[in-house]
Formats: C-alpha cells, sequence, structure tokens
C-alpha cells in the first residue's frame, strides 16, 4: 500500500495539486483579461504581505481548524457529519449566554467558561442526531443537515425575540461587556515589541485551535475511546465483534465532533464579533468538510489545509481590491478550482505520481 | 465439434494451451515470473500453490482479465492475444470463478444466453439454448432445470449453470478456480463425474484448489507454483499428497496433526435450544444442542451456510438469541446490553472468527493495534484511566510475534500487508495467550498456507491438551477430522447427527452434511 | 447572474475605478451583493448616475463576510476615500466602533443611525411612503380588504406595515388589513414561491391590494397578484412595469438618492441624521406609464392630497421604530 514516499504524500501531491489549482485558476482570470501571475501575487501578498493580511488568514485559518477537526473526528468514526455549521451556529448562543450572564472581570475567567458554554451547545446539536443514528438508524448525512436549518431558524428566533438588541434593525444580541474581549494579536503581541496590525480580527482562539488539533490528536491516538472510535469507523462489524458499543461510540464521537464545530463561536462570537449576530458561521462548517477531506483527516494536515483556506479567503478578498475587474463571484470560482484540485481531483494527480515513482524505483534497482 | 477434439487429441498435433515465459507484476510484487506451461488437449490439469503463489493471477492472464508483461500465450497450436475476456471467450476459453457470476433472480436459461444473445429479440437465443442444454445434460450428467430461477438452485446446480454458460459459449478450455469449497463431498464428486466426462469428450480442462485430495483424484497431469514460479509439472499418477505438499511450500510439511487421545474434563459449554432469526427474520438456527467439555475439541461440519457462523456469533457475542448457553455453569445473556463481545471475553470465552479480515482484524490498524483488539480494556494495556500504554502493548505483540512465529515480526506493520496465514497467526496469539476457558474457532485455516496450517492445528492441538474447551467451526471436512474428537454436522440450522470422530468417516458425515438422516453406527 | 453580465459589471466598475485616487468616494455592499435587484442595486445606481454626472470616480467593494466589515471600512478610510457610504444596518456596530479610529473621514450608513461626529445616518420616512401606498390601496380596493406582506421579520418592516395600515385607516376606517411576514430569517428577503403562498392565502381571504415589502420575495406576491387579477403594491424601486395594470403603485424609497447625495458633497458630508422623506423626495409613490390607467384621478387626488398634508405637517404617520409599537393594527 505504500507506494509512494510519506514525504511526497504529505508534501509533493498536494503541491502538484496547488500548482494545477492555480494554472486552472490563471486560465480563469486570463479569459476576462487580467494578468493570472498578479492575482496569483496580489491573492499571496494579500494573505501573508502584511500582519494585517497575516492576522485574517490566521483568523480564518482557526475558524477552519475548528471546523475541519469537527468533521475529521467524525469521519474517523465513518461518520460524515455535515452539521458543522449547525452546531457552530447554535453554539454561538452558549458564548453569549455565559458571556452575557454576568459581568465578567476578566477574560481569562470568562474564556473556560464560554468554552463550556460553546462545547456544550455544539454537543447538543450534534447529540439528536447522533442518537437518531445510534438508536434509529436514520441517517446522520440527512438529519445533520436538516439540523444545520433547524439551528438557523432557532437563531433567527432568539435573535429576533429575548437575545435581540433592541437598539438596533440587525438581528444581533447587545455587545459583549470589556471583560469578556478576548486579547487579539496585536494586544499579546505590543508588549514583546512585535507590532501586529490593530484591527486585524486574529485572537487567542487560535492558540485555542492548536490546542484542540493537538487534543484530537491525542484522543485519537492515545487514549482508549479514541482506539475505539478508529475501530468502529475502520469496522463496524469488527467493533462489533471486540464489544464496542456502537451507540456509545456514535454519540461521543458526535458529542466530540459538535464541540469542536462550537469553538469557533469562540473565535468568532467572543473574539471578533463581541456580539452574537445570526449568520457568523459563513459556511466554514462546510468548508470544514473540504479542509478535513485535504488534511486527509489528521490534525496536522488539517491545520495546513486550514492556513491554505485561511489564505484563499483573506487572498481572495484582497484580490477584490487588487483588481476590480475580478468580481466577488470570480474569487468563488477561483476558491472552488483550487478546492477541486486539492480535494476532489486528489487521485488525478496521486496515480501519475505513484506511477512516476514506480518507474524511479524500478529504475534503481 | 466433438470430432474435431477427438482428432485433435489423436494426432497430438499442439498442446491445447501453451503458456511461454509469462511475467506479471503489480508494483513491486512479482506474482508470475517467467512462467512456462503447456497443457495436452483432453487432459484435466492441476494446478496447485500456497496463497499468493500466483495460481489466480496466472489464470486471470489466460482469461484476459490482467495483461501478462512479458511472454506469450498459443492456443492450439496458433499464437493468440488475451487482451480481454472476449477474446479468450473468442479462443474457446471459459471459466468457473469460485463466486459465481450470475444474475440471482434470472433463469437458468437467461443466465446462460446472458451476453450471447444471437439477436436483438430473446425468443429464438432462448429456444437455440433450450436445445443445447438438452444436448449438453445429456452428454455430461449436467442436468439443471432451465427455467428454475438461480436463487432458487443448490450451490452445486448453480456452478453446473456456470459450466453451462461456458459450454455454450463454445468453450474447449475450461478452467475451474477452487470449484468445490461451496460444494458437499457427494456434490464435489458429482463434478467431478462431469469434468472427467468433459475431458473424455475432448475437452481441456485446469483445475486450480488448495486440495490435494482433489488433485490426486481428478487431474492428469499437476504443476505446483510457488512465489509466483513454476516449481514443477508432473503426471499425477508419479507422485503423492506429501511430494505436492514439500513443492508447494518448499520444506517437508506435516499433513496430518498428530495428537494424544483427549482427556475430557467437565462440562464447560453447554447450548440449549438455541434459536437465531437473522434480520429478515428468517431462522438461522432451528433450536440446537450440545456440550463442549474441557480437553476436547468439538468439531461443527457442514456445508457453509448452514447456521455454523450464527452459532459462532451467538457465542461471540455478535447475535442475539434465544434459548440458554451456560458456561461453566454460568447462565449467559444472549440479548441486551450484557451479551457483547466484552461480557462473553469476560466470561472466559476467546472467539477467533470466521472472517478474520472483517471481524478479527482491522486491517488498516497495524499489529500492534489488532494484539490487544477486543482487550483493549485490560488494565495491563492501560498507562492511566484515560492513555492506552502502546509500549506496553508494542512489547506484548513482539513477544506474541516471536512465540508465533508471525512474519515478518515487525509490529508496526499494518494487518494488511501479513500474508493469510500470518494475519490469522495474529488472531490466534491473541485470542489463545488470553488463555481462555472455551476458543471459539471458525475456518482456522481459510486462506492460508500449507505451512501455517500445520502450526495452526498444532496450537489448537495444544490448547486442548491444556485442559481447554474448543469449538470448531470448518467447512474443509479434513480439517474436521484430522482435529476433532467429537463432530457435530450441521444442516439448515438443526445439528443433523453428531459423532465420535474415530468412529465416522468423510462418507458418513457427507451424506449428513447433505441433509440425509443416517442412524449412528 | 449571467456570465457575460459580470463581465459588463466588472468590465465599467474597472473603467471607473481604474484610477482611482486618494479623496475618491467609496461604496461597501452588503453581503446580498451589488446585484442584488434591490436595495444594493439600488445604491450602485446612485453611484453610476454620479459618476456619470460629475466625471469623477469611486471605489466599491462587495462584502463576502462579517470578518470583512471592519476589513473594507479601516481599509477604504487608510487609504483616504472620503466619504465612504455602506449601504444596509447591519454595518451600524461596526461603523459604531471603527469611525472614531478615522476622525478625518466621513461615513455615510444608510438604513441605520450611528451616532458619531463624522457619520451620516441616512434614513427614510418608509412610515410615510406607505401610508400613501396605504391611501391608495383602501381608494382601490372593492372589498374592503387589503394585504401586506413583509420579508423578514424586523422593525424596519414593522415600520413600513404600520405606516401602510396608517393610510389604510385613514381613508377607510372600516378597512381590514391582513398582515403576513414571510419568515424571521433572512432567507425571507428572497423566497418569492412563499410569497405567492401568502398572497394566494391573502385572496382567500377577501384581500384585493398587497403591498409587498419584501425584497426579492416581492416578485412572487406581485407575480401571484397580476396571476389572481387583483392589485399589488412594490416596494423600493419602481415595479410599476413588472405587470402593468396589476402593480397599483410602487412605493419608492431612493437608495440612489441617498448615496448620490453622499458622493456629491464629497469630503464636505455634512453629518448627522440625514432624513429622506416625502418632502425631499426620498420616498414617494411612483405613477408613470404602466400604472396610469389604473391609478384612477380619484386615487392621485386622495394621494396628493395626504402627501401635501404630510408635507405641511398636517398629518403626522407615527413611525413604528419611535417606540416600537404601532398605534393601529
Amino acid at each position: 500500500m505504500d507506494k509512494i514516499p510519506r514525504w511526497a504524500d504529505i508534501f509533493l501531491v498536494p503541491f502538484i495539486n496547488l500548482v494545477l489549482a492555480f494554472a486552472a485558476s490563471g486560465l480563469v482570470v486570463l479569459a476576462i483579461g487580467e494578468n493570472p501571475f498578479d492575482a496569483i501575487y496580489y491573492m499571496i501578498r494579500g494573505a501573508l504581505g502584511s500582519t494585517s493580511g497575516l492576522g485574517y488568514t490566521l483568523y480564518y485559518a482557526t475558524n477552519y481548524i475548528f471546523t475541519g477537526l469537527a468533521v475529521a473526528v467524525a469521519f474517523h468514526a465513518r461518520l460524515f457529519n455535515i452539521g458543522g455549521e449547525g452546531q457552530a451556529a447554535v453554539s454561538g448562543i452558549g458564548v453569549a449566554v455565559v458571556v452575557l450572564a454576568f459581568d465578567w472581570p476578566h477574560w481569562a475567567l470568562a474564556l473556560p467558561f464560554a468554552i463550556i458554554g460553546a462545547g456544550v451547545m455544539g454537543a447538543a446539536w450534534a447529540f439528536i442526531p447522533a442518537y437518531l443514528q445510534a438508536k434509529r438508524g436514520s441517517h446522520i448525512v440527512i438529519t445533520t443537515i436538516m439540523f444545520n436549518f433547524i439551528g438557523a431558524a432557532l437563531m433567527g428566533f432568539l435573535l429576533n425575540g429575548i437575545l435581540k438588541n433592541p437598539n438596533t434593525q440587525n438581528a444581533e444580541s447587545i455587545g459583549f461587556g470589556p471583560g469578556a474581549h478576548l486579547p487579539t494579536a496585536h494586544e499579546v503581541l505590543a508588549p514583546l515589541g512585535i507590532a501586529f496590525s490593530k484591527s486585524a480580527p486574529l485572537n487567542i482562539s487560535f492558540l485555542l485551535a492548536l490546542l484542540c488539533a493537538a487534543g484530537v490528536w491525542f484522543l485519537l491516538w492515545r487514549t482508549r475511546l479514541g482506539y475505539q472510535i478508529r475501530a468502529f469507523g475502520q469496522s463496524e462489524a469488527a467493533a462489533k465483534y471486540a464489544g464496542i458499543s456502537s451507540v456509545k461510540i456514535i454519540i461521543l464521537t458526535m458529542l466530540i465532533s459538535g464541540a469542536l464545530a462550537g469553538m469557533l463561536s469562540i473565535n468568532v462570537v467572543m473574539g471578533e464579533q463581541e456580539r452574537l449576530i445570526k449568520e457568523f458561521v459563513e459556511g466554514a462548517g462546510f468548508v470544514g468538510i473540504a479542509v478535513a477531506l485535504m488534511g486527509r483527516s489528521h490534525p496536522f494536515g488539517i491545520v495546513l489545509a486550514a492556513l491554505l483556506f485561511g489564505m484563499l479567503t483573506q487572498g481572495g478578498f484582497e484580490l477584490l481590491w487588487e483588481m476590480p475587474a475580478i468580481s466577488r463571484e470570480m474569487v468563488l470560482v477561483i476558491q472552488a478550482l483550487i478546492i477541486l484540485f486539492t480535494g476532489a481531483l486528489d487521485n488525478m494527480v496521486r496515480d501519475p505520481v505513484e506511477k512516476l515513482f514506480r518507474r524511479i524505483r524500478k529504475g534503481r534497482i | 465439434m466433438a470430432n474435431d477434439s477427438v482428432l485433435g487429441r489423436l494426432t497430438d498435433a499442439a498442446p491445447a494451451i501453451e503458456l511461454r515465459g509469462i511475467t506479471k507484476s503489480f508494483g513491486a510484487v512479482e506474482a508470475n515470473k517467467n512462467i512456462s506451461l503447456k497443457v495436452s488437449k483432453g487432459t484435466i490439469h492441476g494446478i496447485v500453490g500456497e496463497n499468493g503463489a500466483g495460481k489466480s493471477t496466472l489464470m486471470s492472464i489466460l482469461y484476459g482479465f490482467y495483461k501478462a508483461d512479458a511472454g506469450e500465450i498459443f492456443i492450439n497450436g496458433r499464437k493468440t492475444p488475451i487482451p480481454d475476456s472476449q477474446a479468450a471467450i473468442a479462443a474457446g476459453i471459459g471459466m468457473v470463478h469460485q463466486h459465481f457470476k450470475l444474475v440471482e433472480n434470472f433463469t437458468v436459461l437467461e443466465n446462460v444466453i446472458l451476453g450471447a444473445e444471437d439477436g436483438a429479440l430473446l425468443k429464438p437465443s432462448l429456444a437455440k439454448a433450450r436445445a443445447v442444454l438438452v444436448d449438453l445434460a445429456r452428454e455430461y450428467e449436467l442436468e439443471v432445470d432451465p427455467d428454475q430461477t438461480i436463487e432458487n438452485l443448490s450451490v452445486g446446480h448453480q456452478q453446473r449453470v456456470e459450466i453451462l454458460k461456458a459450454l455454450y459459449r463454445q468453450a474447449d478450455i475450461l478452467i475451474l478456480d477452487e470449484p468445490t469449497g461451496v460444494l458437499t463431498p457427494s456434490e464435489a464428486e458429482h463434478l467431478f463425474r462431469i469434468l472427467k466426462n468433459l475431458r473424455d469428450q475432448g475437452k481441456t480442462l485446469i483445475l486450480i484448489t488448495h486440495k490435494l485430495k482433489e488433485i490426486m483424484n481428478a487431474t492428469d497431469t499437476v504443476s505446483v507454483m510457488r512465489r509466483g514460479e513454476m516449481t514443477a509439472t508432473v503426471k499425477t499418477a508419479d507422485t503423492s499428497p506429501g511430494e505436492l505438499a514439500e513443492l508447494m511450500v518448499g520444506r517437508k510439511v506435516l499433513l496430518r496433526v498428530d495428537k494424544k487421545p483427549a482427556a475430557t474434563g467437565k462440562t464447560v459449554l453447554e447450548v440449549r435450544d438455541l434459536k437465531v432469526k437473522d434480520s429478515a427474520g428468517v431462522e438461522r438456527l432451528k433450536g440446537i444442542s450440545f456440550e463442549v467439555c474441557a480437553g476436547e475439541i468439538l468439531g461443527i461440519a457442514g456445508v457453509a451456510g448452514n447456521g455454523q457462523s450464527e452459532l459462532l456469533e451467538v457465542l461471540g457475542g455478535i447475535a442475539s438469541a434465544s434459548g440458554s448457553v451456560r458456561i461453566n455453569d454460568h447462565q449467559l445473556d444472549l440479548t441486551g446490553r450484557y451479551s457483547d463481545g466484552q461480557s462473553r471475553r469476560a466470561r472466559g470465552i476467546s472467539h477467533v472468527p470466521e472472517d478474520r479480515q472483517r471481524l478479527g482484524l482491522i486491517m488498516d490498524f497495524m499489529a500492534w493495534e489488532n494484539a490487544c483488539f477486543g482487550y483493549h480494556h485490560d488494565p495491563k494495556y492501560q498507562k492511566n484511566p484515560l492513555m492506552m500504554d502502546n509500549g506496553a502493548i508494542l512489547a506484548d505483540t513482539e513477544q506474541k510475534m516471536q512465540r508465533f512465529d508471525i512474519r515478518p515480526p515487525n509490529p508496526r506493520l499494518p494487518a494488511h500487508s501479513f500474508s493469510g496465514g500470518n494475519q490469522q497467526k495474529i488472531v490466534l496469539a491473541r485470542e489463545i495467550e488470553r488463555n481462555p476457558d472455551i476458543l471459539l474457532v471458525g475456518q482456522p485455516t481459510r486462506g492460508v498456507d500449507i505451512g501455517a496450517i500445520e502450526f495452526i492445528h498444532q496450537q489448537i492441538v495444544a490448547l486442548r491438551d491444556a485442559g481447554k474447551a474448543i469449538l470448531l467451526v470448518s467447512v474443509e471436512l479434513d480439517e474436521i477430522l484430522s482435529l476433532s474428537d467429537r463432530v457435530a454436522v450441521m444442516f439448515d440450522g438443526r445439528i443433523q447427527g453428531e459423532r465420535i470422530t474415530a468412529e465416522t468417516d468423510e462418507k458418513e458425515l457427507g451424506l449428513l452434511m447433505a441433509g440425509m438422516n443416517v442412524e449412528a453406527a | 447572474m449571467s456570465f457575460t453580465k459580470a463581465i459588463l459589471g466588472t468590465a465599467s466598475a474597472l473603467a471607473i475605478t481604474a484610477t482611482a485616487a486618494l479623496s475618491d468616494p467609496a461604496i461597501i455592499y452588503d453581503l446580498g451583493g451589488k446585484f442584488d435587484k434591490s436595495f444594493n442595486e439600488a445604491a450602485s445606481k446612485g453611484a453610476d448616475r454620479w459618476a456619470k454626472e460629475s466625471g469623477g470616480k469611486y471605489r466599491e467593494i462587495e462584502l463576502s463576510s462579517e470578518a470583512q466589515r471592519e476589513q473594507a471600512l479601516r481599509r477604504f478610510a487608510e487609504d483616504g476615500a472620503n466619504p465612504v457610504v455602506m449601504t444596509g444596518f447591519a454595518f451600524a456596530s461596526t461603523l459604531d466602533t471603527v469611525a472614531p479610529d478615522y476622525p478625518d473621514t466621513k461615513f455615510a450608513i444608510i438604513d441605520m443611525v450611528v451616532d458619531k461626529p463624522n457619520v451620516r445616518s441616512v434614513v427614510f420616512s418608509e412610515h410615510e411612503g406607505s401610508y400613501l401606498v396605504g391611501v391608495a390601496a383602501a381608494m382601490a380596493s372593492k372589498t374592503g380588504t387589503v394585504g401586506f406582506i413583509g420579508g423578514m421579520d424586523v422593525p424596519l418592516i414593522r415600520k413600513f406595515a404600520c405606516g401602510y395600515v396608517q393610510g389604510v385607516k385613514a381613508t377607510n376606517p372600516d378597512a381590514k388589513v391582513i398582515q403576513n411576514m414571510t419568515g424571521t430569517t433572512p432567507t425571507a428577503w428572497n423566497d418569492p414561491v412563499k410569497g405567492a403562498e401568502l398572497t394566494k392565502a391573502q385572496i382567500a381571504q377577501k384581500a384585493d391590494v398587497v403591498y409587498a415589502a419584501a425584497g426579492g420575495t416581492g416578485v412572487g406576491v406581485l407575480q401571484a397578484a397580476a396571476d389572481e387579477g387583483i392589485y399589488s403594491i412594490g416596494v423600493d424601486s419602481n415595479q410599476n412595469y413588472l405587470h402593468p395594470g396589476s402593480v397599483l403603485t410602487s412605493m419608492v424609497k431612493r437608495v440612489d438618492v441617498a448615496v448620490f447625495d453622499a458622493f456629491s458633497q464629497g469630503a464636505d458630508l455634512t453629518t448627522g441624521f440625514h432624513v429622506l422623506g416625502l418632502a425631499n423626495g426620498g420616498v414617494d409613490y411612483a405613477l408613470d406609464e404602466y400604472n396610469a390607467k389604473i391609478f384612477t384621478a380619484d386615487i392621485k387626488a386622495a394621494v396628493d392630497a395626504a402627501k401635501a398634508d404630510i408635507i405641511s405637517g398636517k398629518i403626522k404617520v407615527h413611525d413604528y421604530m419611535s417606540d416600537n409599537n404601532c398605534p393601529i393594527e
């Protein structure tokens, strides 16, 4: 099975994918009469070229790490959690309730409780589909998708009702107090003498995301629960033979998955918006699926993939500034092409690379 | 047609099949290395070899499934490239696969003409096929009701349909891949009669099998393959099973298991009126009762699909049932929370499942992860309440690999990169090392090479001699006869008869397996 | 949006912005996108009109995520764009924090009030315009029952409804007004199928004039009304042409005027509360060749009289958003 070296699997194949993706996107850019190399340059410079750009890139990446991990954990139990979007949205309620309930004296005190609030709500939103899958066999893809809609409706109901800020048109809660303000990259790095953009929304949630990635790795490959999750995912029949309860694994896995998706609201609701708004997830739950696929469901790969997707989101927006001829929809096309090449068309590159390696090896032997 | 081949046989002009220098590799693995083979017209030629020796690859090349990297194929002396199975059929080659390729809800006639219709309308084809089928049936003892649907036919009859399909396509050369795996002894006997008829009518047959006894009984010549190479081709009459086994494995092999008489102790497992329904509500076990004592091996014989799998699943905690099962006088739960695999293990039951790749192992897990599978709650594998002690499991696995001679002895390799025999040894090591009160073993040597079979059999007998109870389920009658102290034959969800192994023989068991009522001698 | 349209749209944008220099005005479209056939599109028309008439250049950006609101605001301010106009009330909280950081930049927010010294808050007296079409609806109705279909249930839409009801009741105190909101999520702005269903339900309750204040959902309302042979009233832009003879009139809200005004004043933009009402042409009813036949002289007389009274202050239309309450249902 190990047909190509690990480094080629992890770096070379994705790299070729990326090059192809940029080539295809370049044709699109060319078609509207712009210089594709400039476009790539603007995208990369926009994503990484300034602390502001970097701050946005990492901010988006933080979201994608959370949702990517959520999808990946479920993947390992062969559960396809499409509900990251809804779980993240509903978890915002947990954050808002926790943060608004008290006049927090310090963020360090508020954060653990906000994490619990977000995790509990995200997990709760994943629990019902998980229960239905485990006990009733209702397919989790269907139920989690449906729960995305129910979650959106619930958010609408609450933000137009009891959670609504009466002083605004927008369906949003009142602003969080200064005691729950999470330190931004600017605030953290300034005392160290590092000047980081003040406007970039990057905040300490990024560290939480890295911590979660490490935690997911630990869970899957160091704990008994992780062992059971992986065994169940690889072969449900074998898990049954080993006496691993499918009900327990499905429910626990989905709770963890939902809680991870819920962490997104720490970054967005608590870290950036500092209020609960209605559609703050903005598709990150679905991007998480692509991130998990591209990261091969491994936390390390997910962090890398999330960085790439963060770059695409931020770089794509920069492209709008620098190349007015490129519309928002065009940027979406370019992003989609990159996802297509790196995710869905992976085998298109992998097979020839494997063949090439085989030939190289034969030549040597 | 018959005249032609008889003529061909008489003149003995050219071999029906000649392979020259066939080479085929998959990645780094060379499945066939420069193989040459001649098969004369009107003979039955056996090909034996361990799993992975390259038999199936060679036949797949001959039938056009794979393309050889190098080498040539001659059919009746004429060089014939075979790029796909259409070309193989055109060259007069037919193949009967191990797993039948029939449309379950079509009739025999419809299956026979499938892909060989003469025109857009079915009726003329069906009429023609019916006439041909009647002729073939008379000629070769290949009777099948042409209007019956496949799902209503016995396995033996389904196989006849496969043969008829090939003959209808005017095959002169017939390849049979492990044809007796699913047959009762009497069905197998009938099959060999058919094969001999076909040979006598001038057909050429290639029989792939791992059962040396069939080779000895049915073939004229035999080729042995080992590790992708053709190690020998001999006249069957000039060889012996021992010599063939040695050629296959590359060393001397003990074909018979040496064992002392059983020293039976108290009853360990007591099963009473066990009933199981499958998900469709069909009763698969219809009330069976038996006992297994300490220090004995009870063999469960039967054609696959007569309830043996369900029996193992219930005892192993995979399926629920009704009735009563007692282990050392302790009543087992047959449904609910405490009928799972963990509860069974806690009661001293170890289970080597029939399908090790689906149940016994996680194929993508590394050997060490598999070596604690099912026992992952054992405190000795835990570092603390949260973490598993991977180091301890690795060390434990290394020991097991040494003791059971598992190769390569690398606990970090995934299960799928071990051979069938070594996979089985991983499972066996895991289950036997638990020192269970009773060991459930299903098909312990299915897909396992001869060298490993010997070792596995020895381990099972050793466990018996250590005073443990063993329930052995196997469709290989030879295995049952050589290992077990008592035999119970299952048919249609019931125990058709129980015999002391020393007091019965293959023929009697074969009748029981076919569902006959036989008075105990 | 079709590909060619995207090309044309972006190409024209390119022509305008290619040489954008310091202190050019800038506009930020909300998540709905520039070509939303409604609010944002109206705003872009105002910007285009300004560019054409003044020969000036402006910059624009379409958002695709919430986090980009602040990013876009700061970016424009730092690049020296002045004034920076944004469409939609969703910008309020962000602008509230960003505006103080750029005291030299003028901001204009449409449809919302942000109380900062360098911000112009443009709001429309939708209740006044709605009152006028309410009068028209009451005049045109034969059954004495008229309908209102709102988009998402937010105070702004209740403001429309409340003004409408006041106009209806002032004309015919016995008239009945059936009110429905399409939903509570933003999808309610773009659900023409549900709009059509609600319309049919209202028709079943004898409504024969239906006022749609529902964004894209309104397209379905107008269609259903035309199919069933009753009158409808459009909103925001002039929708009379959609179904001539069925669309009684439209309550036009001149978002383009707001953008045009802000751009015209440039860096000297007057800040503070800026109401666009009947008096200064920010809201109005629409009369053109498409509804000339059905918008009878009687109706026009009544509506114009009400309009004059509102402008003069003789009629005070209650603004729902002033106390989140409507005096009459």
